[in-house]
């Protein structure tokens, strides 16, 4: 029977192990991963305060984006290429809680100038390589043939 | 053998409902706006309610957990603990930084980072909060006389959540980066260190509860905790699938995390058998029945629930969506939120010096909770079901079908109203108990032959 020395080995090493090869790999993640996935080389000036903008408003608590937030409103990864520019701009500077399907996002008024940093920021993220998400729909896909 | 000091473990307990019942509050404003109700808009937007909802969650199960440290320690340790006037100071700031954080959230002070809102101020006042514990604590354990598994594996888990709070703490002009290192603290909190204080917490109640050998107890949860790790680090790879983060995490998130449920299934086995062992029945029937019910509720909602979308091809349809709300209702219900009502079960008899082990109102409590909230896990499973299907599979664009989804959140209200009914009734049995008294820590516990 297993002792209570062996479980503790057990759970030393497995520990160990296991950390040291998560180490390893976020370590490439963060090096050579991301920058290349997200082309961090595109990441303008503009973009970063679209971000900046972005954690401000806590917009991740009604929307998701990569799929991470609140599911409350619609996810916004390809929102740009889904949308363009000038709708999310009307979206972003409405002074009434825009709606025109009858739930509300607050009404931000953003200036012209906020709202073209976010349309950056929502660009940039959109031209991600996010391994395949979102998917195009089965039932789209399946029209189409 | 019981300390006078273990008495400050009532006031982080009282404040756990307390905010408990908050967070519920916000459920609700939650639910009905979904449903096409958002009267409250202008003055709780839904990302301000879903900010306190979260956060409430996240103070409230932290709250339990120190109260259980704080009574556990010293009695594992044989000692007081080292200075209970430092526990009320702590538990003071604790509560005041909670409110100024949810205060702070109506006025948009706030990080808008998914479970990591407190603002950076705050978070520096969070630690030194938190560093004030872990001095109480791990001070307290040196000085004692003993220092058992079951007390190190406790403490252990509680140093670990301190560090992992680290890496949310800091900013990144990428957007991926941010996400990255927020799982660092999320999903190595709740599948990580959180496993061993609730590992630590449940060894502890078993050991109390069942009276089966501490030696044995001990030896399997090192198993546990061992399986825990193994799985659980990179299991952090499931939430690396599709956020800007290189394939590799696709096969190795989903080979791990697909192993988390084992520490779960550990977990329930565990408290199965050790409770059929068992030579002793504690009185506390209430207390067993709280502590098998997080055993198992934990192995539904974390482990089966977990493992229904965590293969990476599931993963790719359901991420982000109330499939995943599906799962952390009853993961964070039935891992956190049962084990640190059986600790309050267990604690409250020997507090108070009350021995009110099994009343009605209790064992109601117990059933009309799990029942609410295995009805509500139902509900965002249909949700979540239709949207994926819709939405996902159909193509339909997201409003539209978020405004088919109405009827689930009328079956999710209707379910959390139960749910509430009986926490509350926990609650009333709670206050009925009335404070903790220094004669009642003098007397010894006792036990029922079977
Ligand atoms: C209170 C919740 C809430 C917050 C906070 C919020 N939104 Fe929205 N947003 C919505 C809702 C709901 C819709 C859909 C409205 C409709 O179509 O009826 C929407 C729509 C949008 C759209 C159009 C999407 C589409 O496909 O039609 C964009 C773009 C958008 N929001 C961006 C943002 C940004 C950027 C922020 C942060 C600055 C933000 N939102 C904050 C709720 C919110
Ligand atoms: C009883 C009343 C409750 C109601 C009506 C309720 C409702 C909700 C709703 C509507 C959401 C938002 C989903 C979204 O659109 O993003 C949510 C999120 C959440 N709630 Fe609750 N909730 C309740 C209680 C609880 C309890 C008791 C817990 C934990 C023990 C909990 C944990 C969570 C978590 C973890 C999230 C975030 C989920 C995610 O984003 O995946 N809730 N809740
Ligand atoms: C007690 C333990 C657990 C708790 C409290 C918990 C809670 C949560 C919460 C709150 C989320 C939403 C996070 C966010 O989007 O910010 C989540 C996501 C997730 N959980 Fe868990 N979980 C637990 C265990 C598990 C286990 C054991 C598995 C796998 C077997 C699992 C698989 C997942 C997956 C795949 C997601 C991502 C969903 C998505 O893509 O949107 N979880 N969990
Ligand atoms: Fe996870």
């Amino acid at each position: 029977m297993l002792t209570k020395r062996q479980a503790l080995l057990f759970f030393l090493i497995g520990t160990f192990l296991f950390s040291i090869i998560f180490i390893g790999l976020s370590f490439d993640t963060v090096r050579r991963g991301i920058p290349e996935k997200t082309h961090e080389e595109n990441m303008t000036e503009a973009v970063v305060k679209g971000r900046v903008l972005w954690d401000k408003h806590n917009c991740m608590g009604c929307h998701t984006i990569m799929g991470e937030g609140a599911y409350y409103a619609p996810e916004l990864t390809k929102v740009y290429q889904r949308r363009g520019p000038e709708f999310i701009k009307a979206v972003l500077m409405s002074e009434k809680p825009w709606a025109p399907r009858g739930r509300k996002m607050v009404a931000y008024g953003f200036s012209e100038e906020e709202a073209n940093h976010m349309v950056e920021f929502l660009k940039w993220i959109g031209e991600a390589d996010l391994n395949g998400f979102p998917p195009e729909p089965t039932f789209k896909k399946y029209l189409k043939n | 053998m019981k300390y006078k000091s273990q008495k400050v473990a009532y006031w982080f307990f009282a404040l756990s409902m307390l905010l408990l019942v908050l967070q519920v509050t916000y459920g609700f404003i939650m639910g009905f706006a979904h449903m096409g109700y958002d009267g409250l808009h202008d003055v709780i937007p839904f990302n301000t309610a879903i900010a306190v909802h979260k956060n409430l969650l996240v103070v409230w199960i932290l709250s339990g957990f120190m109260g259980a440290a704080y009574y556990i320690i010293p009695d594992e340790a044989e000692t007081e603990l080292c200075c209970p006037k430092l526990a009320y100071l702590q538990l003071i700031a604790l509560a005041v930084v909670g409110v100024i954080a949810i205060v702070g959230f109506h006025f948009g002070w706030w990080e808008g980072r998914k479970f990591l809102e407190i603002p950076r101020e705050l978070d520096y006042l969070v630690v030194i909060d938190v560093l004030l514990f872990l001095y109480i604590i791990l001070v307290t354990l040196w000085k004692g006389k003993k220092r058992t598994t079951t007390a190190l594996v406790l403490s252990g888990g509680l140093v670990g959540a301190a560090l992992l709070y680290l890496p949310g703490m800091i900013w990144f002009d990428n957007h991926a980066y941010d996400s990255f290192f927020r799982w660092w603290v999320v999903h190595l909190w709740v599948e990580g260190v959180w496993e061993l204080i609730m590992g630590g917490i449940l060894a502890y109640l078993l050991i109390k509860l069942t009276g089966v050998d501490r030696e044995v107890i001990e030896k399997w949860l090192y198993v546990i905790v061992g399986l825990t790790f193994l799985s659980g680090i990179l299991g952090t790879g499931h939430h690396y699938y599709y956020t800007g983060t290189p394939e590799y995490w696709l096969v190795i998130g989903g080979i791990f995390s697909a192993l988390e449920p084992l520490a779960f299934l550990g977990m329930a086995l565990f408290a199965m058998v050790m409770y059929r062992k068992g030579e002793k029945r504690h009185p506390n029937k209430l207390a067993l029945m709280w502590t098998l019910g997080a055993a198992i509720m934990s192995f539904l909602g974390a482990g089966m629930l977990g493992l229904a979308h965590t293969l990476p091809q599931v993963n790719l349809w359901t991420h982000g969506t109330l499939v995943t709300a599906m799962h952390g209702h009853l993961a964070f219900w039935g891992a956190y939120g049962m084990l640190v009502f059986a600790f309050i079960a267990y604690v409250m008899p020997n507090l108070t010096g009350r021995k009110r082990y099994f009343t009605k109102t209790g064992e109601y409590a117990f059933w009309i909770a799990n029942v609410g909230m295995i009805l509500m896990t139902s509900a965002f499973a249909a949700a979540g079901v239709q949207q994926v299907a819709m939405e996902r599979i159909g193509g339909f664009d997201f409003m539209l079908v978020a405004n088919e989804l109405w009827y689930h959140f009328l079956v999710l209200i209707i379910a959390a109203t139960i749910f509430t009914i009986g926490i509350l009734m926990f609650m009333w049995e709670f206050i009925k108990y009335g404070m903790p008294t220094d004669s009642a820590m003098q007397s010894q516990e006792e036990f029922q032959p079977i």
